[in-house]
């Protein structure tokens, strides 16, 4: 056998610090820590601490002096990172654009090429990769054909076949159902059992990764210092950390997120109707159905399912934003006030009063250069007169915190503000019915309990929720009726 | 939901060839085609085409479904040239700007057959061809630098990606109640979010390659090797010899027309 996939890698930073190009403020200042070969370990902070910047660091991806100035050292086994690329190999968040080429069994083989692998070598690597994390599909198979957790591994076993000494994960389960998570999180202990490969994951939520790591460093972000401020076993930095960590948005376990009341009345009057519904986003090609559904006011709906049960196109349709392939989407004559039954057939000003959408990516939906005139997109559209609109915003932003942001342009904003903005937008038109799909995606934990404690808010006063999401945390905390979509894998 | 993009296997003696050899003879095909405008010489080409596409491994329904735009382009291109192409000979029929005479007639019969004498072979020919294996010929054996072939190779698989967002796009638009009027302008306004949306992909996808290794100082090696064999020297030769045939029967026959030259 062939020792060794890879050698593992001492990671050293002396006083390192990084500043983009583009900002002022320094992404991280002052980083110092030495990581022994081998080790396995869990990088933490609260949102906007550099933990990602740190490890594009460490991968050496983050360019040149044109892209931003460095200060200090990152060294692996003594070298310049920015010097060793590919002895350090990174899984980042978003799937679907990872896999660089159609065919599984090139795209593993695609860092062996660019580190002049000979030809025979690539495919002995690419069978151990593939085999290592589990991927039993042919090597021809299509990469856009897996589903999102086939595609992190397949991301991992692009990285494991350069047989770096360093594998590095930029929270590579966010964005992935549970089966997804348990997938990758599986696939990379047995990597790491298998190679002894040094490890630095960067996660918010810490349940999955605890059990494989045995060391927690903690960047500092404006608020707590910079640099490294905790570092240690994860019990006793958690113990240590854990409250603080908690409020910059970690996961920590046992300490759960607050959970708003449940609802104070029961479900109110019928809104919403779908009757033997056969959902698709092409026609022709169903995706879920028949089904039948009630949405009611006052209620949290959980419409919950595997990843490509057509969750997101169900949604889509009771929004009155795609036609039912089969079947029908009716309106109650209380919230189609006036229109006809089936909200296909509603002009889209109509919409905005009765059923209002937040799509699984807010970067759809935005339309203006600035949060305030994104909050008067909607009641402008409804023709409402300027002292109303002017009301409606300032209500708006200063219910979901987004006042100092209301000049700001909406493309600048974090993840979590984004998510607020447009759940903000759809407000300001007050829709009787809301759906919403994954609200919580790749949320920290503090945007998450401030999310849930809006939407509780919105059904408490008497709108009707669907959330489509695999959050079972969500669903626990809005008491929501659980509709499922699609069998288990 | 973005299509899978690996093809079929396919059989036929031409499918697994090269795809630097489909390029090059559909080009050797093309290169006197769109020297000389007249009759002869499509219709040369065309005939000697025939034994080519029938070798390409498309199955029949493919093969019409794939080249329906060239037989709907080349008899209406025929067409418009007929009426209105430049007047010479006998006038049949005139009336207002439409002026159909002996010459116009004969420029309408060598455009249609031109028309698919060139589209036929390229989209038979490529139809078949898989993009990575492509971006290998390119690379391998024609030496296009690397970063500008893989990096053009990836991108185009952010395509299905895009189509996927530009139809979120239009759904977001009904739900935030813009999309009664307006019609142009919020077409742009797509546009140009589909643009800031493909350049954060972009730079995603540029950052996944870079921490494979990609763009390094190092030598790079393939996995696939892009062979060119007696197969595709053959399939090179059979191109040249349809566009000589044709160059040859058009000269003897004096229909030759140099696009260039005087027109006759």
């Amino acid at each position: 056998m062939t020792p060794a996939l890879g050698v593992p890698a001492a990671v050293e930073a002396r006083g390192w610090g990084w500043r983009y190009a583009t900002r002022h403020k320094w992404a991280v200042q002052d980083a110092s820590f030495r990581i022994a070969p081998g080790e396995r370990v869990l990088l933490l902070g609260a949102s906007g601490s550099g933990k990602s910047t740190l490890l594009h660091g460490i991968a050496g991806v983050l360019g040149g002096d044109d892209e931003g100035e460095q200060t200090g050292e990152l060294t692996i086994d003594g070298e310049p990172a920015a010097r060793v690329r590919g002895s350090a190999g990174m899984v980042l968040q978003d799937p679907d654009s990872q896999a660089i080429l159609a065919r599984v069994g090139d795209d593993v083989a695609f860092g062996c090429e660019n580190l002049g692998v000979a030809r025979q070598d690539i495919w002995v690597r690419v069978r151990d990769a593939l085999d290592a994390v589990g991927l039993e599909v042919p090597l021809e198979r299509s990469t856009s054909a897996l589903s999102g957790g086939q595609k992190q591994r397949l991301a991992l076993a692009g990285v494991i076949a350069m047989r770096p000494g360093v594998i590095l994960l930029d929270e590579p389960t966010a964005n992935l159902d549970p089966a997804g998570v348990a997938e990758v999180r599986d696939a990379v202990r047995r990597v790491i059992d298998a190679t002894g490969a040094t490890l630095v994951v960067v996660e918010h939520r810490l349940d999955v990764w605890l059990p494989l790591v045995e060391r927690v460093l903690v960047l500092g972000s404006t608020r707590d210092g910079s640099g490294v401020i905790a570092d240690g076993s994860p019990d006793a930095v958690l113990r240590a950390r854990g409250a603080g960590l908690a409020a910059g948005g970690v996961w920590v376990p046992g300490i759960p997120p607050v959970f708003p009341p449940p609802p104070a009345s029961p479900p109110g009057e019928l809104l919403l109707r779908a009757e033997s519904l056969v959902v698709s986003r092409v026609r022709g090609t169903a995706v879920a159905g028949p089904l039948d559904l009630d949405i009611r006011a006052g209620e949290a709906l959980g419409i919950v399912g595997p990843n490509g049960a057509g969750k997101s196109t169900l949604g889509l349709t009771l929004a009155g934003l795609i036609p039912p392939e089969a079947g029908r989407v009716s309106a109650s004559a209380a919230l189609s006030a006036g229109e006809k039954e089936s909200p296909i057939s509603w002009s889209s000003r109509a919409l905005l009063t009765r059923i209002g959408t937040v799509f699984q990516d807010p970067e759809h939906q935005l339309l203006t250069t600035t949060v305030r005139a994104e909050l008067e997109v909607g009641p402008r559209a409804l023709g409402l007169a300027s002292a109303e609109i002017g009301q409606r915003v300032d209500e708006l932003l200063e219910r979901l915190r987004l006042a100092a942001l209301a000049e700001a342009n909406p493309y600048t904003l974090s993840g979590g503000e984004k998510r607020r903005l447009t759940v903000a937008a759809m407000l300001a038109t007050r829709p009787r019915v809301m759906v919403l799909d994954e609200p919580t995606f790749g949320q920290d934990a503090a945007t998450w309990a401030e999310l849930v404690a809006i939407i509780a808010r919105l059904r408490d006063e008497g709108a009707a929720v669907a959330a489509i999401t695999h959050d079972e945390k969500v669903l626990e905390a809005l008491r929501a009726r659980r509709f499922a979509v699609g069998a288990d894998r | 939901m973005s299509a899978p993009t690996t093809p079929r296997a396919r059989r036929g003696p031409i499918a697994n060839l090269n795809p630097v050899a489909k390029l090059g003879a559909a080009l050797l095909i093309a290169l006197p085609l769109v020297l000389t405008i007249d009759p002869v010489s499509a219709a040369v080409a065309l005939l000697l085409e025939l034994p080519l596409l029938a070798a390409a491994g498309l199955r029949w329904r493919e093969f019409w479904v794939r080249t329906l735009p060239i037989w709907i382009a080349a008899p209406l291109a025929g067409l418009t040239i007929a009426l209105y192409g430049a007047t010479s000979g006998e006038v049949y029929v005139e009336w207002f700007v439409v002026r159909i005479s002996e010459g116009s007639l004969q420029l309408a019969l060598a455009t249609f057959f031109r028309v698919l004498a060139i589209g036929l072979p390229a989209v038979v020919l490529f139809v078949t061809v898989d993009p990575t294996d492509l971006a290998d010929g390119l690379a391998q054996l024609l030496r296009l630098p690397v970063r500008f072939v893989l990096g053009a190779l990836a991108g185009m698989r952010l395509l299905g990606l895009l189509t996927d967002d530009w139809r979120a796009l239009a759904l977001a638009r009904r739900a935030r109640g813009v999309a009664d009027t307006g019609r142009v302008r919020r077409v742009l306004g797509m546009a140009f979010a589909l643009f800031v949306l493909s350049i954060r992909r972009g730079s995603t996808l540029a950052t996944a390659m870079e921490t494979r290794g990609f763009g390094g100082s190092g030598p790079r090696t393939w996995a696939r090797e892009s062979r060119f064999g007696w197969r595709e020297w053959m399939l090179l030769a059979v191109g040249a010899a349809i566009s000589a045939a044709a160059i040859t029967v058009a000269v003897i026959t004096g229909s030759w027309n140099f696009i260039l030259g005087a027109t006759a």
